[in-house]
């Protein structure tokens, strides 16, 4: 075996150390906006003290945290991973940073990949931030089926982040604000975390993501197996979104 | 070894022709500007040559690739610095260097890009606190990193002071000095004038004119305009001219020779009067 053998290709850095530079930096700049990512928080922590601690809404069974607490986590996702995601991204694809990095070897894929992983980190650590309020306030989850609903989570924020993306890499980032920040709040008003979403039937889980997440999380926290039609909702969801953001993604 | 060789490149937006059918060919080592007012198909030019933008027509080689499909290992072969200045939000000038310095395979040092383009002092300050003519020297350091063997510079001292342009001049030299390819977009004819070896004319996205920044458009032959004592002649020869008039016991005193200076040449290149 030659000393050669585990040489990068001649000529550039490896894919891998640049995509993980790219996650690094998209990390790094989220802590510098903290106050944003906190503030991401605010409207899910007022839906779950609001909501889990009053009787202000009607849910549906006797345990109000038991429904809202796993509604607001998946609300959490879909707040960072689409409507944070695609403001921020949809303002640096203006500003010029986006074409800036297009400009260096780093891939349009990689770019993609980089910023829903990065995603991914900072929606676990708000979920843990989120779920340990639920916890002091008397939530009481079961952890049998933790791993299946880190699993719905991460095919979630496939779907949020690659939608997320595509609107970005489409439209004007005022355009982007006022799309994503309507579809959040419709999404909040239909999606089943404050009061029971309508009932669709099964199709509402194709139709509404955030309804199947929350309901997938509902159910998981509880103890029981999430029901197949979510998985294959969201995994749909999730195919699209990053068909979508591969197809029509740009830098500028 | 030619850098760039392109041939009938085509480029319509809507219809309109922003690059109607162009020829360059530059060859590997060579500081090439690419001269014209606002709208002319520079930009376009450069960044169909970057791969940034799709062409319609023609041929396109940059590095013996075709930008329109390269691969990484080109694009790490290549340096760009955009029109629009970077406003990379909360990170420092350290950061946003060292970071875009990790995608290249053998980068220069970080502190010394910062210095080249006299940033130091602002390295640990965060970029959008910049003026913009600091913002472009980012732009510059983060197009130079990755020591490209083609450095392309798209109106790079838009909004520079004048001791900014000048400083920033010097650092194109110096890449130049090191072989670096460099092929740069203005609208200043004095920048183009101290910088290149060869310049070429674009007007309505056609190449009107091509030579060394002396020789552009017949400009070093041309005939030269003696003025004095309230005459003034063209010639051809003015040595000539002034020896006989000198001996013809002429009012020299407020004599001046003129030939046609680049802008001159340049406005009529690009059919404007002055």
């Amino acid at each position: 075996m030659s000393a050669g053998t585990f040489a990068p290709a001649p000529g550039r850095a490896p894919r891998g150390t640049v995509v993980r530079r790219q996650i690094r930096m998209e990390l790094l700049l989220t802590a510098r906006r903290g106050e944003a990512v906190v503030l991401a928080m605010g409207v899910p922590l007022l839906v779950l003290l609001g909501a889990g601690l009053t009787d202000a809404t009607n849910v549906p069974g006797d345990d109000r945290l038991a429904y809202v607490v796993p509604g607001v986590l998946a609300l959490t996702v879909m707040s960072t991973a689409f409507t944070g995601q695609a403001i921020t991204t949809g303002y640096e694809r203006s500003y010029g940073v986006l074409k800036r990095l297009g400009a260096s070897p780093l891939t349009r894929s990689g770019l993609l990949f980089a910023k829903t992983s990065a995603i991914l980190g900072l929606v676990l650590v708000q979920l843990l931030a989120l779920a340990l309020v639920g916890v002091a306030v008397g939530w009481r989850p079961e952890f049998g089926h933790v791993l299946p609903a880190v699993g719905i989570t991460v095919l979630a924020v496939a779907a949020y982040s690659g939608l997320a993306l595509t609107m970005a890499g489409l439209l004007r980032p005022e355009t982007v604000t006022a799309g994503a920040t309507l579809i959040y709040v419709v999404m909040l008003a239909v999606g089943g975390i404050m009061f029971a979403a309508p009932d669709l039937g099964v199709a509402g889980w194709f139709v509404l993501p955030l309804a199947a997440h929350a309901q997938a999380l509902r159910d998981a926290l509880s103890g029981s197996a999430i029901p197949g039609a979510i998985w294959l909702s969201l995994a749909a969801w999730a195919a699209l979104g990053v068909t979508a953001a591969t197809r029509f993604f740009r830098w500028e | 070894m030619k850098a760039i060789e392109v041939r009938g490149l085509r480029k319509a937006y809507g219809g309109r022709d922003a690059v109607a059918g162009i020829d360059l060919s530059v060859p590997a080592g060579e500081v090439f500007a690419l001269l014209g007012p606002n709208g002319a198909g520079k930009t376009t030019t450069v960044e169909i040559l970057e791969g940034h933008r799709r062409r319609d027509a023609g041929d396109v080689r940059v590095l013996e690739t075709d930008p329109a499909s390269a691969g990484r290992a080109w694009r790490a072969r290549i340096g760009i610095v955009l029109q629009t200045a970077t406003d990379a939000a909360e990170l420092t000038v350290t950061e946003m260097v060292r970071h875009v310095a990790g995608f290249y395979p053998r980068p220069r040092p970080v502190a010394e890009v910062i210095d080249m383009v006299g940033l130091t002092d602002k390295a640990k300050a965060r970029i959008r606190s910049l003026s913009g003519g600091q913002r472009r020297r980012v732009d510059v350091a983060l197009g130079v990193v990755g020591r490209p063997d083609v450095l392309f510079l798209d109106e790079p001292t838009t909004g520079f002071d004048p001791a900014a342009r000048r400083q920033f001049w010097d650092l194109i030299r110096a890449q130049a000095r090191e072989g670096t390819t460099i092929v740069l977009t203005t609208h200043y004819l004095d920048e183009a004038e101290a910088l290149a070896d060869r310049l070429a004319v674009i007007s309505a996205g056609r190449i009107v004119a091509e030579g060394t920044p002396a020789g552009l458009g017949g400009r070093a032959t041309a005939e030269a305009t003696v003025r004095w004592d309230g005459h003034t002649e063209t010639t051809a020869d003015p040595a000539d001219l002034i020896v006989k008039l000198s001996a013809e016991g002429a009012d020299l005193s407020r004599l001046t020779v003129t030939r046609p200076t680049l802008e001159d040449t340049y406005l009529t290149l690009i059919g404007e009067k002055r």
